[in-house]
């Protein structure tokens, strides 16, 4: 297991070295750059400038000057906000993004699962249709349009939960929570819905139910462990998608988090900061892919064995 | 697993609903009793060093924190007394000589003197400092040398101090409109002291704009900024004029979403929105005793034309794509009439100015001009793109120019719109057919909208070149003897460019706030400027913002 | 060499499969209920031209938004222009690209997955790590390079979208082929000495359609909303034309002004989803190999 683990975490380096690589060139390559601006730039103070990022060296030369930088924890000044580096905006930005990402998963997990095993056990009656009909609304209703339906409902109508925020005012983590976890919560439900579907039909729940357990007992000591599988694979994907995804959240709800940081640092070509996120993002999904391999494992008794070889 | 969820995340959640039920103190009624205005700034700033950012958020927060030579009057946009109580010009204008204000201090109360001006000028248009506005200066003597690295010696440029309280500004010729830029922030004087104790005079990266380090020498000074939340700043007791001020402080929010900032506005956490969406302008201005305010704005939205490229590079169609725009219905309709048509460059009524105006919505005469150029009836029409940065509005205004100019013209144009950098990257290398652009002035001068289509001018985008034209901007205009005499010769200018029809006018920008009735001292104007002096709050309690 | 012979044994194996499924798809109601949807709908794609009651750029600015009435049973958008033919004509958009792109995905990420997940060891190791570097990289400035250097097209919109939603599919794969993998009907394949494209293709992708099918169903809506985004971006389609994912973004903006304009094309791509997931269920549960569910 500890074996495994290690190896995976070497695994890491070379990809996340890659994806440096990769995204270097590819914002230098993109069109336009960081001191454009709708009125022309003087070429004087556009080379003083350039000269003050180091631009003004053959890009093989910065590439490695970055690497140097990066091994020892510095991600660089930012482009966009002159006096502060990117490790300060990281630090600014993480804590929001993180709250706001863990409690959407919470809402993701807690609402679809519940949802996705509910109707899974008595599939094609209402307590199927109606829990997966939500979902199935949850998935076609995106994040931009259930926010300010969620504003207009509590913020606006019934006065209840305060407009925007966070952490300024009681209750002002609730919307965005919500709004972000539930387009994963339709999903959680769909997917465990479907697993636990899967689970029931095998022959160790028949034995099992043969036996005389009772049948929340067969549930939950035996159905729930392979029939959320499908669950725990996409959860590591998703919550690091759901710390890039948090931008449009993050906007709607004015919320000082990461993902504004990210998605404006590429429209701005804020080449360090693209990069410094990119670094962080990469990092984390390849860490959240890895527990929710060793957790869909762990999980799933069968697959152990395959820790030996990896 | 379920105490876990219960612990962890049920408790607090039913916590907050219940809390979040008993509504606290609106931002608004906190305020007004506070003296503190709340106020959306439409984005973060880059930061607060002057000579550094370049926005429009940032010049609100610069405006607020410090203070250059003269400061506009909100209502008449005339030059104020600021850092300098008063100025004297010699006889042949050239030279300007201003008197600091006696009281005139920093916010740690050192005082503000002429050598302050002088170093940061002399900052402000140095090289090294990578100063995207230091064009701002260019009318002093010797400034545009300086700053493009002809001219190495700093004590060549043309301002002095002649002692503390004396500063004497030369410049290359007499500039009519120098006043004006000294309001600007690229002109503003910074805290030397405090910049030298971070760092290098030049170096961008430097703390010395934080809380607790900044000095300011403006009616309010810097308390704290937390990253994408909040600015806020109190009143500077040190501020020559600290009488005159009226808030104990100002909250800014960078407010990015103007829907979510309109919801704020609505819930009473903003006294004041950087704008409002179009589409609820109905039903603002439809509100008894609205909070709705809107004024002209001093820019221009129009479409440019790569005069290089055919079919555009014959006057005759350019003439035509202009003449089939209907201006007044595009107003109407898809902007709500918060706009004006435009028939030229420079927006109507800078400082008495008023542009030409050479045609009108005809469309006969409009297919007249394309069947002469070769594609009666748009038989024959090869068509263009036109381009437009990725925005709702631009979205809006080409999609209806589209469909006129398939009516009148019986031509297809097709859209694209691109991401922003890409944009801008395809208008300077001028690999567009016909871009959307917009300009706004920097000073109320016509020469700040006309002096975009010199030959060799860095905004140009066009292709338009005519040495007529330059001559008469650069040239016979400076040297005009009265404002009268300037403007015929900026009028006849502008008429040779808009007959050449380089640029297709849309319209005259329009400002548009929601502005709270306990903000009083806030005025509308053509500069969309804002005066944190003297705005005052007079409380006036409104439960909510209902939108019919 | 013997590769012919197993497609033939496929192919013959498939037809009773899928007949099978047939039979029990026609007795799910509900499925039976969301195909005759999807059906309607791609024939009045297909249709729209001659159909739509206005052409598709037809504007009336004097008229702007108005709420439905009997000459536009919609409405219409600002420009005045008919809700319901750009519903129809945004349909077209949606649907190809829903469809397309989902195919797209599917077939990468399903082979990506299952080769990944059977293979194991090092393939494994690296199909995955290939994996998650395309996950990292930053998708924004992926996207306007696509644009930059191929230009604008649908088909590289399709390509695009294609391109990051097999991701997720390849891992949800391969999890479930390493848990079948170990499963005795797999090991008997194996002993049994049929090639591994057999095994994959025969064994291991059927069994696992349950995941695949749940999964295709989430796609498809995530990818026309995707599509909504990269229109916005630039890429994609561009107006006039639309899609329902331009309509729907357009119409959040105004929904408070103009709710007709978000309620519409809302129920379009909702009423299109509920079809498609409830013919995905009845095909998981017709398909399934195992027998019925419940």
């Amino acid at each position: 297991m500890w074996k495994f683990i290690a190896s995976r975490l070497l695994q890491a380096v070379p990809v996340i070295l890659a994806v440096i690589t990769v995204t270097f060139f590819l914002v230098r390559i993109a069109p336009g750059g960081p001191f454009d601006s709708e009125k022309a730039v003087i070429p004087e103070v556009k080379a003083a400038l350039e000269a003050q990022y180091r631009l003004d060296q053959p890009l093989f030369q910065q590439y490695l000057a970055y690497l140097g930088d990066l091994a020892q924890g510095e991600l660089g000044p930012s482009f966009k906000y002159p006096g502060r580096s990117v490790n300060e905006l990281i630090a600014a930005g993480l804590p929001a993004t993180a709250e706001l990402g863990l409690y959407a998963l919470l809402v993701a997990v807690c609402i679809g699962g519940v949802a996705g095993v509910l109707a899974s056990l008595k599939p094609n009656t209402a307590q199927d249709y109606i829990p997966m009909s939500l979902a199935m609304i949850g998935i076609c209703m995106p994040t931009f349009l259930l926010g300010p339906l969620l504003v207009l409902l509590f913020g606006i109508q019934l006065e209840w939960l305060p407009v925007s925020g966070w952490g300024e005012m009681p209750g002002d983590k609730l919307l965005p929570s919500l709004t972000l976890g539930a387009a994963y919560a339709a999903y959680v439900a769909r997917l465990s819905r479907a697993g636990m579907l899967e689970v029931l039909s095998q022959d160790y729940i028949r034995t099992a139910r043969a036996k005389g357990l009772p049948e929340w007992q067969v549930i939950t000591r035996h159905a729930l462990r392979g029939g959320l599988m499908p669950v725990v694979t996409f959860l590591g994907p998703a919550f690091a998608g759901l710390l890039a995804g948090s931008f449009v959240v993050e906007t709607i709800f004015q919320i000082p988090g990461l993902g504004r940081f990210y998605v404006q640092a590429a429209f701005n070509r804020d080449y360090t900061m693209i990069l410094g996120t990119t670094v962080f993002l990469s990092t984390l999904i390849v860490l959240f892919n890895l527990a929710s391999d060793v957790l869909a494992a762990w999980l799933n008794p069968r697959l152990r064995s395959q820790f030996g070889e990896a | 697993m379920l105490p876990f969820i219960y612990k962890f995340f049920l408790v607090p959640l039913t916590l907050l609903i219940l809390v979040g039920c008993s509504a606290g103190e609106s931002n608004v009624s906190q305020g007004n009793r506070e003296g503190i205005l709340h106020f959306g700034n439409g984005s973060e700033p880059q930061g607060l060093d002057p000579h550094v950012v370049t926005g429009v958020p940032e010049s609100k927060l610069i405006d607020a924190m410090y203070e250059g030579l003269t400061r506009k009057n909100p209502w008449t946009l005339e030059p104020e007394p600021g850092a300098a109580a008063s100025w004297s010009f010699s006889e042949d204008r050239r030279v300007i000589t201003f008197q600091l204000q006696p009281e005139g201090r920093w916010s740690n109360g050192d005082p503000v003197t002429a050598h302050d001006f002088v170093w940061s000028w002399r900052r402000a248009l140095n090289p090294a400092m990578g100063n995207l506005y230091s064009y701002m200066l260019y009318p002093v003597q010797n400034a545009e040398a300086y700053a493009t690295g002809k001219l190495q010696d700093p004590e060549q440029l043309g301002v002095k101090a002649l002692d503390d309280y004396t500063l004497e500004v030369t410049l290359s010729e007499p500039t009519p409109y120098f006043l004006q830029l000294l309001d600007h922030y690229s002109t503003f004087a910074v805290p030397r002291q405090v910049i030298e104790q971070f760092g290098e005079a030049t170096d961008r990266f430097t703390r010395w704009t934080r809380p607790g380090n900044i000095i300011t020498n403006g009616p309010f000074r810097l308390t704290e900024w937390k990253l994408n939340r909040r600015i806020e700043v109190e009143k500077n007791p040190y501020y020559w004029d600290a009488d005159m001020v009226q808030l104990n402080g100002v909250v800014f929010y960078p407010t990015e979403n103007l829907v979510s900032e309109e919801r704020m506005f609505r819930v009473n956490q903003l006294h004041y929105t950087n704008d409002v969406p179009l589409d609820k302008l109905p039903a603002y201005r439809a509100m008894p005793d609205s909070p709705f305010v809107e004024a002209p704005y001093l820019g221009t939205y129009f479409y440019l034309i790569n005069t290089a490229r055919p079919p555009l590079d014959d006057v005759r169609v350019r003439q035509a794509l202009s003449l089939a725009v209907d201006r007044a219905k595009l107003a109407r309709s898809v902007m709500h009439d918060l706009v004006t048509p435009a028939w030229s460059i420079t927006p109507p009524g800078t400082l008495g100015y008023e542009p030409p105006k050479l045609f009108d919505y005809e469309p006969e005469r409009a297919r007249a001009l394309l069947a002469e150029a070769g594609y009666p009836g748009g038989k024959g029409w090869p068509g263009f793109e036109l381009i437009y940065n990725t925005s709702e509005s631009h979205r809006k205004i080409a999609v209806a120019l589209q469909q006129m100019w398939k009516d009148v013209l019986g031509i297809e144009v097709s859209l694209s719109n691109q991401e922003w950098k890409v944009y801008l990257d395809s208008v300077s290398e001028m690999n567009f057919d016909v871009a959307r652009r917009g300009w706004v002035g920097d000073y109320v001068d016509p020469n700040n909208f006309l002096d975009l289509y010199l030959s060799d001018g860095g905004n140009n985008n066009t292709g338009f070149a005519d040495p007529d034209y330059d001559q008469m901007i650069l040239e016979r205009a400076p040297q005009a003897q009265d404002r009268e005499e300037r403007f015929r010769i900026f009028f006849e200018a502008e008429t040779r460019l808009m007959e050449e029809m380089p640029i297709i006018p849309i319209y005259t920008y329009a400002s548009k706030h929601l502005k709270h009735p306990s903000v009083k001292g806030l005025p509308s104007n053509l500069m969309d400027f804002v005066n944190f002096k003297y705005i005052r709050l007079e409380p006036v309690e409104v439960q909510e913002f209902e939108v019919p | 060499m013997n590769e012919p012979i197993l497609a033939v044994g496929s192919v013959e194996q498939g037809t009773s499969l899928w007949k099978d499924a047939w039979i029990r798809l026609r007795r799910n109601r509900l499925a039976l209920f969301g195909l005759v949807l999807l059906v309607s709908f791609v024939i009045l794609a297909l249709l729209t031209p001659w159909i739509a009651p206005y052409a598709y750029d037809d504007q009336n600015l004097d008229l702007g938004a108005s709420p439905p009435s009997a000459a536009h049973w919609l409405g219409t958008d600002i420009f005045g222009r008919d809700l319901l033919t750009q519903i129809l004509y945004g349909g077209r958009i949606s649907l190809a690209v829903g469809f397309v792109a989902t195919s797209v995905a599917l077939l990468i990420g399903v082979t990506w997955g299952a080769v990944a997940g059977y293979v194991g060891g090092r393939v494994d190791a690296v199909m995955m790590r290939l994996v998650d570097i395309l996950y990292a990289l930053p998708f924004m400035i992926f996207i306007v390079l696509l644009m930059v250097v191929f230009g604008r097209n649908l088909l590289l919109l399709f390509l695009a979208i294609g391109a990051v939603e097999w991701l997720t599919m390849a891992r949800i794969m391969r999890g479930q082929v390493q848990t079948l993998r170990q499963q005795e009907f797999v090991e008997a394949a194996i002993s049994l000495g049929l090639s591994p494209v057999t095994i994959i293709w025969r064994h291991l992708v059927p069994n696992a359609l349950g995941p695949i099918i749940v999964y295709t169903t989430l796609t498809i809506p995530s990818v026309m909303l995707l599509e909504a985004f990269l229109s916005f971006l630039g890429l994609g389609v561009q107006p006039p034309q639309t899609s329902w994912g331009l309509l729907i973004s357009y119409g959040a903006e105004t929904m408070e002004e103009y709710p007709w304009l978000l309620i519409f094309p809302g129920m379009a791509l909702t009423l299109t989803l509920f079809a498609l997931n409830f013919l995905g269920d009845g095909l998981r549960d017709a398909l399934d190999v195992r027998g019925s569910t419940d």
